[in-house]
């Protein structure tokens, strides 16, 4: 069995949020980058669980430049067997989704798997249009994944609630909270991921939709408002009468 | 501008969700077509919230694969550049498809009006707001929840069955487990939220939270070590490994507020943070604070609801 893991780098969720350039590029000098956390912790540890199960293969593919290298050598260390990095700055989601589909077609994978979102464009657009770019089922906010009888069977996050359903392969799935728990890389697969196969493509395929014309930060939150707690009915008069709220 | 809005139902009518969408897409000033695929009655309250007309196609699709298909053809047939769905989990599936499908570019999650051919999003988890351009001829986004309200104001829509070539089903629904035994509204949907984090020791405490939330009219939810040490359902977490959500009301007691924490949280329109430390970072997020026991404080509160009516 052929799995396929898509991989992006995000910066860490402490990171100071700025921008450069006009406010067209964020500033990501000094920001600390990690794998992802839905693409590492859930899509790729759960890609992982199920080779072990069934046998096969667990490739990762990333859409970046070679700042990205190190995020794609952490989930080596994690225990993928190899990896391809697109050679790209990732422009938008289409963009992405069409570079990893290009790929994705020329490799005979039966399930590829993503993260839900990324946490600093929080779209869960990529694996939606990979899918229909491939002609395949998809998964959404998958938050379990087995493959039986060649199928592939899931719970998903659905409104008020979790749906049982199955899909045919080959099946593209978004990974969300409970597929899988965290590994941690140890020293021999830290090791091992230095001599693992990192291939590096030029980018093919790509289309691109949208593109930013600028961030800007929220307006400044106001002091928190404090209210005593002998007061209990003064907070409940605020939110009904003040913030129009309860 | 023509429309095409996805209207998601339940029972026959339309979802809030789904009404947002439809709502959202008239004040953009466009001409909107509502899109109904399953069990319909009436217009599913299309028409208040602001379509023309709406096309239902009876079948009842699982696959968000064959959906999309029907969205695009749709869309087709009346000639829309515009396709809006709500971002929730049925919209999460169907819209990417939809806009591969018509060539069009895409913005999730949207929080503002389209522009022109501008229309703003939340970027990293709240902290920021993007300005996307949409650069094709044809556009889709997804409304993020609770970010637009619903218009009223309209007169009821005509309906008119809709028929199109959905293609092979790929994924099929073998069963549902519901979340919310007691009908409380489901999270990303909750116009009130009511939280409680480690500073409720224990699980046998949470009677006090539902409580308030009841009287609230509010939905449950917890932060993640609640949920990792199995107290609470991981689908009560919000944050940033569980979900985000925007309600209008977010009332945390006992929640310290970490970033991870704040990540799900922060775009709710008001936040009242109750916690003994009274240098817990959730006041620096909030805009109601009471430095104060859970234990004391939540009982008072619902006490006090209640007397006021």
């Amino acid at each position: 069995m052929k799995f396929l893991v898509c991989i992006s780098k995000a910066p860490d969720t402490t990171s100071r949020i700025a921008f450069t350039e006009g406010d067209t590029q964020f500033d990501a000098n000094g920001v600390q980058f990690i794998v992802n956390p839905y693409d590492e912790w859930y899509a790729l540890v759960r890609a992982l669980e199920l080779k072990e199960q069934h046998g096969g293969t667990v490739t990762t593919i990333t859409v970046g430049e070679a700042d990205c290298d190190p995020v794609v050598r952490k989930a080596l260390a994690i225990g993928a067997d190899d990896a391809m990095r697109i050679d790209a700055n990732p422009q938008d989601a289409l963009h992405t989704a069409s570079l990893i589909a290009h790929h994705a077609k020329q490799g005979g994978y039966d399930v590829v798997l993503c993260g839900k979102e990324t946490i600093d464009h929080n779209g869960s657009v990529v694996g939606g249009m990979v899918a229909e770019m491939l002609d395949a089922a998809y998964i959404s906010l998958a938050i379990s994944l087995d493959i039986d009888g060649g199928k592939a069977q899931a719970k998903r996050e659905a409104s008020g609630g979790l749906e049982a359903v199955e899909a045919t392969l080959p099946v593209v799935v978004s990974a969300a909270k409970g597929m899988a728990e965290q590994r941690i890389p140890n020293m021999r697969g830290i090791m091992a991921a230095r001599s693992k196969p990192l291939k590096v493509v030029p980018a093919e395929g790509g289309v691109q939709g949208t593109a930013v014309a600028k961030f800007e930060l929220p307006p400044a939150k106001g002091d928190c408002k404090m209210v005593s707690v002998d007061a209990p009915e003064e907070l409940v008069r605020l939110l009904r009468e003040e913030a129009k709220v309860l | 501008m023509i429309c095409l809005t996805f209207v998601p139902v339940k029972n026959g009518q339309a979802t809030k969700a789904g009404l947002e969408a439809v709502s959202y897409a008239k004040q953009c000033g466009a001409t909107v077509t509502a899109l109904v695929v399953g069990e319909l009655n009436g217009d599913g309250g299309a028409g208040a919230a602001g379509a023309s007309k709406v096309l239902h196609m009876g079948d009842n699709l699982q696959d968000e694969g064959q959906i999309a298909r029907v969205v695009a053809a749709a869309a087709e047939a009346e000639g829309a550049t515009l396709v809006v769905a709500p971002h929730d989990h049925i919209g999460r599936a169907v819209a990417p498809r939809v806009a591969v499908r018509m060539g069009a570019g895409m913005v999730p999650g949207v929080t503002g009006l389209l522009q022109g051919s501008e229309v703003k999003k939340n970027v990293f988890s709240g902290k920021a707001v993007a300005h996307v351009n949409i650069e094709t001829d044809k556009k889709v986004v997804t409304t993020t929840p609770n970010a637009f309200g619903v218009a009223s104001d309209g007169t009821a829509a005509s309906v008119e069955a809709f028929a199109a070539d959905a293609g092979e089903a790929r994924l099929t629904v073998k069963g549902f487990e519901s979340s919310s035994e007691d009908g409380s509204v489901p999270l990303p949907e909750a116009v009130r939220v009511v939280s409680a984090g480690r500073g409720l020791k224990g699980p046998e405490h949470w009677g006090i939270v539902e409580e308030l939330a009841q009287a609230m009219q509010a939905t449950t939810a917890c932060s993640r070590p609640v949920s990792d040490m199995g107290w609470r359902p991981h689908h009560e977490h919000v944050g940033q490994t569980g979900i985000t959500i925007r309600p209008d009301l977010y009332v945390a007691a006992g929640i310290s507020g970490a970033i991870q924490h704040l990540a799900g949280v922060n775009q709710s329109k008001v936040i009242v943070a109750i916690n003994t430390d009274p240098e817990a970072p959730l006041f620096k997020a909030a805009d109601y604070g009471i430095v104060g026991d859970a234990f004391e404080v939540l009982p008072k509160l619902t006490a006090a609801i209640k007397t006021l009516g």
